[in-house]
C-alpha cells in the first residue's frame, strides 16, 4: 500500500534575520537570511505515522507550520491528497483545511485561557459547519471529551483548571473535532511528565486505530519516535539526511549523524554499551558550513564533503544523503 | 552513616497560602557521600527542586523550612543566619541551574565572572585567579579556553554556556554541587557531553553531586544512587541499577514502564492512571494510593515510612511486616 | 478518567469572582476598600444628583440673588438651607458639586471609552498585522505623543469653534471635550495593546485559530482581545482620573463646559474669582471634591495594576 496522502517536494523556507533598515544602513550590512528548511522532499502515506527527528535548529517545527499553512514556503510545494496547499485563497482551500489539524507542543499556550473548554473544542467544528445548531455541537463536544478520556462535565471548565496532561487531551479533542484525516503533532509530549506522556502517546495510538488517522509526528526524543513512528526522517540544519522505516533506522542507522544521535540517547537499559563521545556542536544556522553541513563533526568527511552538497540516495532500504556511504568509506 | 557529606533528615518545607499550609517537601531524608552522584528524580511538583533550594537556603518566601535538619560534614546549615549561609553557599556548595543563560550575567565577560568568584572565596591575586579560571574552562572541555575566556556569555552556544556554569560552580572547589535539571534545556547530543563533564568532575575532584532531573535516562547515565520523589515525599531510595532494573515501589515501577526505550518493541506503554495530586489535596495515607494498582485498605489511611528493604529504602506498605496475606 | 468524574460542577461567575486573588487582595487592604467606597459614594451621588441634591442649581427660577455668596452653614452668616454656602448667583455649592461631578464623570467615562476603543482597535491592528500597518499606526502615535494633551484639546476646541462657529456651545462643549481628551489618550492604549498582542499572537492558541482559516479580524476580536484586556483595564482606571483632571483643567481655562451647566472645573474657575475677596468656599469645596475623587480612582488603579500583575503577587 503506497497511497500517498501528503507529498513534500523540494520544500524550502528562508527567514529574514536582518537588523532593522536603519541599523543596516549605518553599519553597512547586507540583509541576512537563515535557511530553516532547505530543499526537503518526502512523502507521508495514508494511515502511517511519519516522524521527523532533529535537534534545535533542524527546521522540524518550521516544516510542521509550512505543511498546515501557518507560514508560506519560499520554494517547493506541499501536495495534500494531490492538491497544492500553498495556493491559498481558493474556495477548495476551506474544504481542504478541515482535513488536517495540528497538536501543539505547549498545552499551556495552545488553549485560549479565556475560553471554556467546550467552546475551544467546538470552534473548528462550528467553523467548518460539521455540526449545525447548538444542541448538535454540544453533543459532539461531549462525545469528543469522552473519546479523549475526560468527562463531558469538564466542558464547562476553563483550561487553567486542568493539569498539563488533561490540557493536552483537550487539545487533541479540538484537533479531532472537525474529523480530520491528517494530524501534525509538534512535540506533543515534550512539555509533559513521563507518566503523563505515556497516557498521551497511548491515547494517540488508540485514536489512530479508531479513526484511521495519518500522523506527522515531530520530536527531538528518539525513544518516543521509536515508539510511535512507522517511518522516520532525520533532519540536520534544515536538510533531510536520512529517511527509513522505523525498525530499520534503529537497527541499522546509515548516516553518521543518525548514528551519533542514537548513540547519545541515555542508556536506560543499563546495558553498559560502549559509545563514541559526541563531537562538536550544531553550527550556527545563519552561517552554515559549506558542502555537507555535518562535515565539521564527521569523522568520515573528506574534501568532497566540504564542497559538495550530498542528496538523498537509496542505500539498501534506507535513503541517506552522505558521500561516505556512496563511496563506501564508512 | 557518619561518613555522609550531606545529610538531610526529615526535611519539611511549607508554603503558607490563603487556603492553608501547603507541604511542598514532606519528611524527606537522604545522605550524599563524598564523590557520589545522587540523582533526585520525580515529576513536576514532586518537590525535587524545592529540596535542592532548601539545602542551599534559597527557598522563596513565604516558603520556609518547617522541620528537620540539613547538615554538611556534620555541621548543621539549615538554621544558619543569612550571611553565614551565603558563605557556605559560595564556598562549600556550588550550583548549576537549568537555564545557563540566566545563571550568567550577560554584561560581564566569562573571565570577569570566574575571577570575581574565585577571588571572593580564595586568597589569590588577579593573575593566579585568571590561570585557575582558564584551567577550569579547559577541564570542562571548552576549546581554546585562554582565548575564549574574554568572551561574553551570549557568544557561547547553549552547551558551552552550561560548561561555563559548571566551571563557575567548580571555581572554589565546593564539596557539593547541586545541579538542578542541568541538561533539560539542551539537545540530546549536547546532553551526553554535559553528563560526561559532570561525571568527570565528580571523579577528578571528589565532588559530590546532587543531580535533580525529571529524566530517568540522565539518572541512568550519571547517578550512583537515586531518590525517587512523589508529591513531596520520598518513594524509594537505592542504587540506580536496583531502582531501574528492579523497582519496588509501585510508583517507580509505573514510571519505568511508562518510559519508551530504544530497545523495546511494545505497542503500548504501561501507563499510570490519573495525575499526581496537587499539593493542596494530597490524599490521606500514601500519596500514591489513589493511582496505585496494588493499594489495599491500609494505604488509604496510613502514611508509609521509608524502610530498608532488599538493599534499598522503600516507602510502601506492601513491604511492611503487617502486609495482608 | 475516574478522578475527573469526581469533580463537582464548576462554580458560577460570582462564586469564582469571590474566590479569586483579586477579590482576596481587595479585602486585605483597608486603603483600597476606603477608596472603593469613596468612589462608589461619589458615583452614586453624581448619578442620583437630581434626587438627593437639596437644590437644582440649573433651575434659574429657583435661584435667589439675595442668597448669593452665603458662607457655609457653620460660618457666621451661614444658612442651613445651603450647607456648603452659595456662589455669586446664589447657587447651592453642595448641589452644584453633585451635579458638577455628574458632568465631570460623564466626560471622564466617555473620553476614556473613546480613547480605549480607538487605542485598542489600532493597537490590535498594529500588533497583529505587523509590517507597514504597524509602522504607520505607531508613527502616528509617536507624533501624537509630541503634543501635550492640553494643547491638543485647545487646538481641537479652537478649530471646532472656528469651523462650526454658529453651533450651540452648551450642546457641543461636551462632545468637543470627549473628543479632544480621548484623542490625546489613545496612544497609551494602542502601545500597550500592541505589545501584548505581539506576545499573544505567537502563542499556539492563536495559531490553532489561524489553522482553521478564521478571518484575522475574527481572531483579533475573539481570541487576542480577551487576553490583552488586563493591562487595558488598569490604564483605563488611571486614565479616568487623568481625564477628569484634564476636563477640570480645560474648564478652568474656560474652554470646557460653560458655566451655565458647571462641571467641577468650571466651579473652581468661578470660585477662583472670589478667592481673594474672602469667599473661599466657592473654589475650595469643588476643589476638595475633585481631589478626593481623583485620589480614590488613582488608588484603585494602582491597586488594580498590582493585583493583575502576577510578578508582584
Amino acid at each position: 500500500m503506497t497511497d500517498v496522502l501528503v507529498g513534500i517536494e523540494n520544500l524550502s523556507r528562508d527567514f529574514d534575520v536582518s537588523k532593522p533598515w536603519l541599523n543596516r544602513v549605518l553599519e553597512n550590512e547586507e540583509k541576512k537570511y537563515v535557511t530553516a528548511v532547505n530543499d526537503v522532499s518526502f512523502e507521508i502515506r495514508r494511515g502511517e505515522t511519519f516522524a521527523l527527528v532533529g535537534e534545535s535548529g533542524s527546521g522540524k517545527s518550521t516544516i510542521a507550520k509550512l505543511i498546515v499553512g501557518l507560514i508560506r514556503p519560499t520554494g517547493g510545494q506541499i501536495l495534500f491528497d494531490g492538491t497544492n496547499v500553498a495556493t491559498r485563497g481558493s474556495a477548495s482551500m476551506r474544504q481542504l483545511r478541515s482535513r488536517f489539524q495540528m497538536i501543539f507542543q505547549d498545552p499551556f499556550a495552545s488553549l485560549n485561557p479565556r475560553w471554556r473548554v467546550k467552546d475551544i473544542i467546538a470552534e473548528p467544528l462550528r467553523t467548518f459547519g460539521v455540526a449545525e445548531g447548538r444542541a448538535a455541537w454540544e453533543k459532539r463536544v461531549d462525545e469528543l471529551l469522552e473519546t479523549v478520556g475526560l468527562s463531558a462535565k469538564d466542558g464547562a471548565k476553563y483550561p487553567h483548571e486542568f493539569s498539563g496532561g488533561q490540557r493536552q487531551r483537550v487539545a487533541i479533542a479540538r484537533a479531532l473535532s472537525a474529523q480530520p484525516e491528517f494530524i501534525v503533532c509538534d512535540e506533543p509530549t515534550s512539555a509533559l511528565d513521563v507518566s503523563v506522556q505515556a497516557q498521551i502517546l497511548n491515547l494517540m495510538r488508540d485514536l489512530q486505530d479508531e479513526f484511521g488517522l495519518t500522523y506527522l509526528f515531530i520530536s527531538h526524543d528518539l525513544s518516543v519516535v521509536r515508539h510511535m513512528a512507522s517511518r522516520i526522517g532525520v533532519l540536520y540544519l534544515g536538510r533531510l539526511v536520512e529517511v527509513a522505516e522505523g525498525k530499520t533506522l534503529f537497527r541499522d542507522p546509515k548516516h553518521p549523524y543518525t548514528k551519533m544521535l542514537l548513540d547519545a540517547v541515555p542508556d536506560l537499559e543499563m546495558t553498559g554499551r560502549k559509545r563514541q563521545p559526541v563531537e562538536g556542536e550544531i553550527p550556527n544556522p545563519i552561517d552554515p558550513p559549506s558542502g555537507c553541513t555535518y562535515h565539521p563533526r564527521c569523522r568520515l568527511a573528506n574534501d568532497r564533503c566540504r564542497s559538495e552538497v550530498p542528496v538523498l540516495k537509496l542505500h539498501g532500504d534506507t535513503k541517506a544523503a552522505c558521500f561516505a556511504l556512496e563511496e563506501g568509506r564508512s | 552513616m557518619s561518613d555522609a557529606l550531606l545529610s538531610v533528615r526529615d526535611l519539611v518545607v511549607e508554603f503558607p497560602t490563603r487556603k492553608g499550609i501547603l507541604t511542598a517537601v514532606d519528611r524527606v531524608s537522604f545522605d550524599i557521600s563524598r564523590g557520589e552522584v545522587l540523582g533526585v528524580v520525580g515529576e513536576s511538583g514532586a518537590g525535587k527542586s524545592m529540596t535542592g533550594s532548601a539545602i542551599i537556603g534559597l527557598i522563596e518566601p513565604p516558603g520556609h523550612i518547617a522541620g528537620g535538619t540539613i547538615s554538611i560534614a556534620g555541621q548543621r546549615i539549615d538554621n544558619l543566619p543569612y550571611e553565614a549561609m551565603r558563605r557556605v553557599r559560595g564556598k562549600r556548595i556550588g550550583m548549576v541551574f537549568q537555564d545557563p543563560l540566566t545563571s550568567l550575567n550577560p554584561i560581564y565577560t566569562i573571565a570577569e565572572q570566574l575571577i570575581e568568584t574565585i577571588r571572593t572565596h580564595m586568597d589569590l591575586n588577579e593573575r593566579q585567579a585568571r590561570d585557575r579560571a582558564i584551567g577550569l574552562l579547559d577541564q570542562v572541555g571548552i576549546p581554546a579556553a585562554s582565548r575564549r575566556i574574554d568572551d561574553y556569555p551570549h557568544q557561547f552556544s547553549g552547551g558551552m554556556r552550561q560548561r561555563v556554569v559548571i566551571a563557575l560552580a567548580l571555581c572554589v572547589e565546593p564539596e557539593l554541587i547541586i545541579a538542578d535539571e542541568p541538561t533539560t534545556a539542551l539537545d540530546v547530543s549536547v546532553q551526553s557531553q554535559i553528563i560526561d563533564v559532570l561525571k568527570r568532575m565528580c571523579a577528578d575532584h571528589g565532588t559530590a553531586i546532587m543531580l535533580i532531573t525529571h529524566d530517568m535516562g540522565v539518572i541512568a547515565e550519571a547517578a550512583d544512587r537515586v531518590v525517587v520523589m512523589y508529591a513531596g515525599r520520598v518513594a524509594e531510595i537505592g542504587a540506580v541499577r536496583d531502582v531501574i532494573k528492579d523497582a519496588k515501589h509501585p510508583y517507580t515501577k509505573g514510571l519505568m514502564g511508562a518510559i519508551p526505550t530504544l530497545m523495546q518493541d511494545s505497542d503500548r506503554l504501561t501507563q499510570i492512571p490519573g495525575t499526581m495530586p496537587r499539593l493542596t489535596d494530597i490524599p490521606p495515607g500514601c500519596a500514591f494510593s489513589k493511582r496505585c494498582p496494588e493499594a489495599f485498605d491500609r494505604c488509604f489511611v496510613e502514611q508509609p515510612d521509608c524502610r530498608p528493604y532488599q538493599g534499598r529504602d522503600v516507602a510502601c506498605l506492601l513491604y511492611d511486616e503487617g502486609k495482608p496475606q | 478518567m475516574t478522578m475527573d468524574s469526581e469533580r463537582l460542577k464548576p462554580p458560577g461567575l460570582w462564586a469564582r469572582f469571590f474566590d479569586s486573588d483579586i477579590w482576596y487582595s481587595f479585602t486585605r487592604s483597608k486603603v483600597i476598600m476606603a477608596a472603593a467606597i469613596v468612589t462608589l459614594l461619589i458615583f452614586l451621588g453624581a448619578l442620583f444628583a437630581p434626587l438627593i441634591a437639596p437644590h437644582d442649581p440649573f433651575d434659574m427660577a429657583s435661584l435667589y440673588l439675595m442668597d448669593s455668596l452665603t458662607p457655609p452653614m457653620w460660618e457666621a452668616g451661614g444658612n442651613p438651607v445651603y450647607p456648603l454656602g452659595t456662589d455669586d448667583q446664589g447657587r447651592d455649592i453642595l448641589s452644584a458639586i453633585l451635579y458638577g461631578s455628574r458632568i465631570s464623570l460623564a466626560v471622564g467615562f466617555a473620553s476614556v471609552a473613546f480613547a480605549a476603543i480607538l487605542g485598542i482597535s489600532l493597537g490590535l491592528l498594529a500588533g497583529y498585522m505587523g509590517g507597514r500597518v504597524d509602522s504607520i499606526i505607531m508613527r502616528i502615535a509617536d507624533v501624537q505623543l509630541t503634543f501635550p494633551s492640553i494643547l491638543i484639546a485647545l487646538l481641537i476646541d479652537g478649530s471646532v469653534r472656528s469651523i462650526f462657529g454658529g453651533i450651540d456651545r452648551e450642546q457641543s462643549a461636551f462632545y468637543v471635550l470627549v473628543f479632544s481628551i480621548g484623542l490625546s489618550f489613545w496612544v497609551q492604549y494602542a502601545r500597550t495593546v500592541r505589545s501584548s498582542t505581539l506576545v499573544e499572537k505567537d502563542k499556539e492558541y492563536v495559531q490553532a485559530a489561524r489553522l482553521i482559516g478564521l478571518h484575522p479580524l475574527r481572531i483579533m476580536a475573539s481570541h487576542v482581545l480577551p487576553n490583552v484586556m488586563g493591562p487595558v483595564l488598569v490604564i483605563a482606571t488611571i486614565n479616568l482620573a487623568l481625564a477628569i483632571i484634564t476636563e477640570a483643567t480645560l474648564s478652568f481655562l474656560g474652554v470646557g463646559i460653560p458655566s451655565t451647566q458647571p462641571s467641577l472645573g468650571t466651579l473652581i474657575r468661578i470660585g477662583n474669582d472670589f478667592l481673594f475677596s474672602g469667599e473661599w468656599w466657592i473654589a475650595a469645596f469643588p476643589g476638595a471634591a475633585l481631589a478626593i475623587l481623583v485620589l480614590a480612582v488613582n488608588l484603585l488603579g494602582d491597586w488594580l495594576r498590582d493585583a493583575l500583575n502576577p510578578r508582584l503577587r
